[in-house]
């Protein structure tokens, strides 16, 4: 199956985001590369609002990650609670 | 009650309200002629309801997000300027890299700038008109961002100074401004394939990510930041681009073939369009990441791929000339590098032979061609070096009528046979460096003939400078050529080894380290 | 490393890039606003024709009547950037969120006597699709235009427009609901009412001329409808009945059109400054477009203010004649209803 991606800037922020992301989808691989992260998952990648909220220790809204996005690939789809990327739809 | 209607609403139907809701049909004036633009191409779209917003960004959230962004950006670029960040970059060799980059770059971003506002203007759906809006503001933050960032450097070293003259002018810049106004003077439908889906989605991650990833691998935080912050607006674009794709092969199957032909001149007008960066990638950075050929084969060998595999659904193939550039990842960078090198009097930056070391680095990461191919060269011009006889190109190059990349790439099975084309239009011999270039050049040769070729037009004795006469005896074309482009002959060009750029920051760098 | 690169004192070649340094000399120190802007837009040895225009270059001058000998003359008095735009509107945002927040949770919708709730939607909820036309009209400028220092300040614009329609948007939510955003709609559709405004916009998204529709649009259409919407319909009448929640997140729209009047203001100005032709030509837009203008607010005014519509419109009109009297443009009495 074809992977999905989301790059993101390495920071505070983000840390958080990526520790998030590789417990919500468990065959995620990071790749820490200078000043990025770069997260590959095969199929879907889901982005939860509560896993990030858990970490930050705040409220969070989702299009904040636009702060911190570096690329993404795959279809998006984007509520109040998730931001999915996926190639099934 | 208020608060009830507000829980209701999702994200999704509130954005419907606060976005499609504000259209209408109109009827003091025809649609057609509100938007005269959306025919002429061959699109069908039937309903422009069918649009899905990727992104949801309503005006107040998009001012919120952006100017923390900009906040974060301007607060490193001047932090990095008041601590003369630029004299801890790894290497003064690194800053050419910038030069290329400022004088293509904003210039591109310019364009694209002003394609997205034709397209939020022209685009009858209110949905794809208003990401084409937002993208059209990013893309001016972009160029500026770009200049802001660079402006510092410009300041302490050559070839930045003239940017915007050279852009219009300078014969390897005619490559981007070409290609971007290709784009621009294309349909609106075209323009977004073209620059949306074929730029942004399957190509930008190349220029950007492992780029700007190696700025900061060279102590470049300047160009890191604006590189990664103009990133995150391209994630909002690409989705753009792709949500455009899908949405106009549903709307109608008549629009497959049309969208097909573009994707195919596109890509490989992108991917031409890139030999440029393979070569910062591979020759520019002193300290790399990933060589182009790796970078290729993440960013669009694999990400691409899964793209092209995902709309085979709707019947769009792989583009032809992918092929091709299977073959050519193990050459560009080095042919390209060879011929700026060559070429390093006419160049707004300098050039340098490879160390050994580096030299070891291209061994390793292209196995089955440096050593055989591109090192025996390169010995041969640092030879050439020692006996005090630095090889340049005297002559104009030619170039490709489509790409205006000089006929530098090599036929795909014989790498040791210049890859030449061409075709008789209405009496007149057009030159092509490949069967892509050619066949674009076919299918819109009327487009293709007003190309402004650089090189061509210097022997027509337009690129004199201003009030020249070459009657006059004393007459000096190069020198007048190179004044037409404001390049300062001795300090913005040559090569690295004797520039007043290695000795300034040598200088500057030694003041830092002593007392 | 930092701290001991700071510690250099280098001198720099230069100040600024070249073609900065030709129109405000080498030695001057030089702003972002106009390393962002000027000569920023591709302007020599442009490549094919339009395939949408093929009578004109790509970025081509002659899309105006208007003549200008360098239109990197005309200058944003508010030095917009992108950056500086979206942190001028971003602190705005923030204010007008604040509004809505405080209306909102203290109920203060329901605190409104009836008819003044009734009077702010019906009047207001239908200016989002007048909003919108304005986003449209202001892009176009941008894409057409020639010149960055003229283009950029148009695409801006344009932004806060749909920034307004949104905002309006919003107020239709907070003080009734999705049903009223419809009941809006067919009242742009088919009121009779609002007929001859929906006339005017979609008019003016028809003028291919785009500083003719800048007058069109930003001079005068805004200029009429501002004043008398916000400043009389909103901040004097609603307030004085009961609607003060109203003009609390309305406060963008007062904000945003002083400052903006000021850019649009230096731009006409500049514009007529260079020529008496083009003086001429702006005065001449300017009187087509008043009247019509002014004719198609009537009704909207009446809406508003019932039998003393007309009134105000003469007083709005009055005020923005000896706003555009300071411009350098004669106000032909022709185009007086």
């Amino acid at each position: 199956m074809s992977r999905v991606f989301i790059a993101l800037q390495a920071n505070e922020d983000s840390r958080c985001i990526v520790e998030a992301i590789v417990d919500d989808n468990p065959e995620a691989i990071v790749n820490r590369q200078p000043a990025m992260v770069k997260i590959d998952v095969p199929g879907r990648l889901v982005i939860r609002r509560a896993s990030i909220e858990e970490r930050l220790g705040r409220h969070f809204d989702l299009q904040e990650v636009h702060i911190h996005l570096i690329s993404l690939s795959g279809h998006v789809d984007e509520t109040e609670d998730e931001m999915t990327l996926s190639w099934d739809r | 009650m208020d608060m009830n209607v507000k829980k209701k609403l999702g994200l999704k139907e509130k954005y419907a309200l606060m976005t499609r809701g504000l259209g209408w049909e109109t009827t003091y004036e025809s649609m057609d002629a509100v938007f005269p633009q959306t025919r002429y191409e061959g699109i069908r779209i039937h309903d422009w309801d069918k649009w899905e917003d990727p992104f949801r960004l309503t005006m107040d959230a998009y001012w919120k997000y952006q100017a923390e962004k900009e906040r974060k950006l301007y607060a490193i670029v001047d932090a990095y300027a008041q601590n003369n960040g630029h004299l801890g970059v790894t290497d003064a060799r690194y800053i050419n890299a910038l030069k290329i980059f400022l004088s293509a770059v904003p210039s591109l971003e310019y364009n694209a700038h002003r394609g997205f506002a034709r397209l939020g203007r022209e685009l009858p759906g209110v949905g794809p008109q208003i990401a084409c809006q937002m993208q059209a503001i990013d893309e001016i933050r972009h160029a500026q961002t770009q200049i802001h960032s660079l402006s510092n450097y410009n300041r302490f070293y050559n070839g930045f100074h003239d940017w915007k003259h050279m852009n219009d002018r300078l014969w390897y810049l005619s490559v981007p401004k070409s290609f971007f106004e290709d784009a621009c003077t294309c349909g609106p439908f075209e323009f977004i394939i073209a620059i949306g889906f074929s730029f942004e989605y399957v190509l930008t991650n190349l220029v950007f990510v492992p780029f700007i990833s190696g700025a900061a691998y060279n102590g470049d935080m300047g160009a890191m930041t604006f590189g990664f912050s103009a990133q995150s607006d391209e994630a909002r674009h690409m989705t753009l681009g792709l949500e455009v794709i899908k949405f106009m092969l549903e709307q109608d199957p008549a629009n497959l073939p049309i969208i097909q032909a573009w994707i195919d001149k596109w890509v490989w007008r992108g991917v031409r369009l890139l030999s440029i960066v393979a070569m910062l990638m591979d020759y520019m950075l002193p300290k790399r990441i990933m060589s182009w050929k790796e970078a290729w084969e993440v960013y669009f060998e694999e990400n691409g791929m899964a793209l092209f595999k995902d709309l085979a659904r709707y019947g769009i193939k792989v583009p032809d000339c992918v092929e091709l550039i299977k073959k050519e990842k193990d050459h560009l960078s080095h042919q390209a590098w060879n011929a700026f090198y060559t070429a390093g009097k006419i160049t707004n930056f300098h050039t340098w032979l490879p160390t050994e070391e580096e030299m070891d680095w291209l061994s390793s990461k292209y196995p089955d061609t440096f050593d055989r191919l591109y090192r025996p060269r390169f010995e041969h011009y640092r030879e050439l070096e020692k006996q005090g006889k630095r090889f340049y190109n005297t002559t104009l190059p030619m170039l490709c009528q489509v790409c205006q990349i000089p006929m530098m790439f090599t036929e795909a099975d014989d790498p040791t046979q210049i890859s030449y084309r061409q075709v008789t239009h209405q009496g007149d011999k057009y030159h092509f460096c490949s069967d892509h270039c050619q066949h674009i050049f076919e299918r819109e040769p009327d487009k293709y003939v007003e190309a402004w070729l650089p090189a061509h037009q210097i022997w027509q004795g337009n690129c004199f400078a201003e009030g020249a006469d070459p009657t006059a005896p004393d007459f000096d074309p190069l020198k007048s050529v190179l004044d037409y482009w404001h390049l300062a002959y001795g300090r913005d060009n040559l090569d690295f080894e004797g520039s007043e750029d290695q000795k300034n920051f040598a200088a500057w760098r030694a003041q830092a380290t002593r007392n | 490393m930092h701290i001991d690169l700071r510690t250099v004192a280098i001198t720099p070649l230069r100040n600024t890039f070249d073609h900065i340094a030709r129109r405000i000399g080498a030695d001057k120190a030089v702003s972002r606003y106009q390393e962002g802007t000027l000569d920023i837009q591709p302007s020599a040895n442009l490549q094919y024709r339009p395939t949408w225009d093929p009578t004109h270059q790509l970025y081509d001058p002659a899309r105006t009547a208007l003549v200008m000998q360098d239109w990197y003359a005309f200058k944003d008095p508010r030095q917009f950037y992108y950056g500086t735009w979206t942190l001028s509107r971003a602190r705005m945002q923030e204010a007008a969120e604040a509004g809505f927040d405080f209306v909102e949770t203290r109920g203060l919708a329901d605190l409104m006597p009836d008819e003044v709730r009734r009077r702010a939607l019906d009047v207001l909820v239908p200016l989002r699709h007048v909003a919108y036309g304005a986003n449209l009209n202001n892009v176009g400028m941008c894409a057409y235009g020639y010149g960055a220092a003229v283009t950029q300040p148009c695409m801006y614009h344009g932004m806060d427009h749909l920034g307004i329609a949104q905002y309006l948007t919003r107020i239709g939510l907070w003080l009734a609901g999705p049903a009223e955003l419809e009941d809006g709609r067919s009242h742009w559709l088919g009121d009779g009412r609002w007929q001859p405004l929906r006339r005017q916009v979609e008019n003016s998204l028809v003028v291919k001329d785009w500083f003719e529709l800048f007058v069109a649009q930003n001079l005068v259409q805004d200029g009429l409808l501002y004043p008398l919407v916000y400043a009389h319909f909103v901040d004097r009448r609603l307030n004085a009945e009961g609607g003060s929640a109203v003009s609390m997140v309305c406060a963008f729209m007062n904000e945003w059109f002083a400052e903006s009047t000021r850019w649009v203001d230096a731009t006409i100005k500049t514009a007529a400054a260079e020529s008496p032709a083009n003086a001429a030509l702006i005065a001449g837009w300017l009187a087509h477009w008043r009247g019509r203008v002014r004719e198609a607010l009537l009704p909207v005014a009446e809406l508003a203010f019932d039998q003393c519509g007309e009134q105000l419109l003469d007083t709005v009109t009055e005020a923005f004649d000896a706003r555009v009297a300071k411009l350098g443009i004669a106000v032909k009495e022709a185009g007086h209803v």
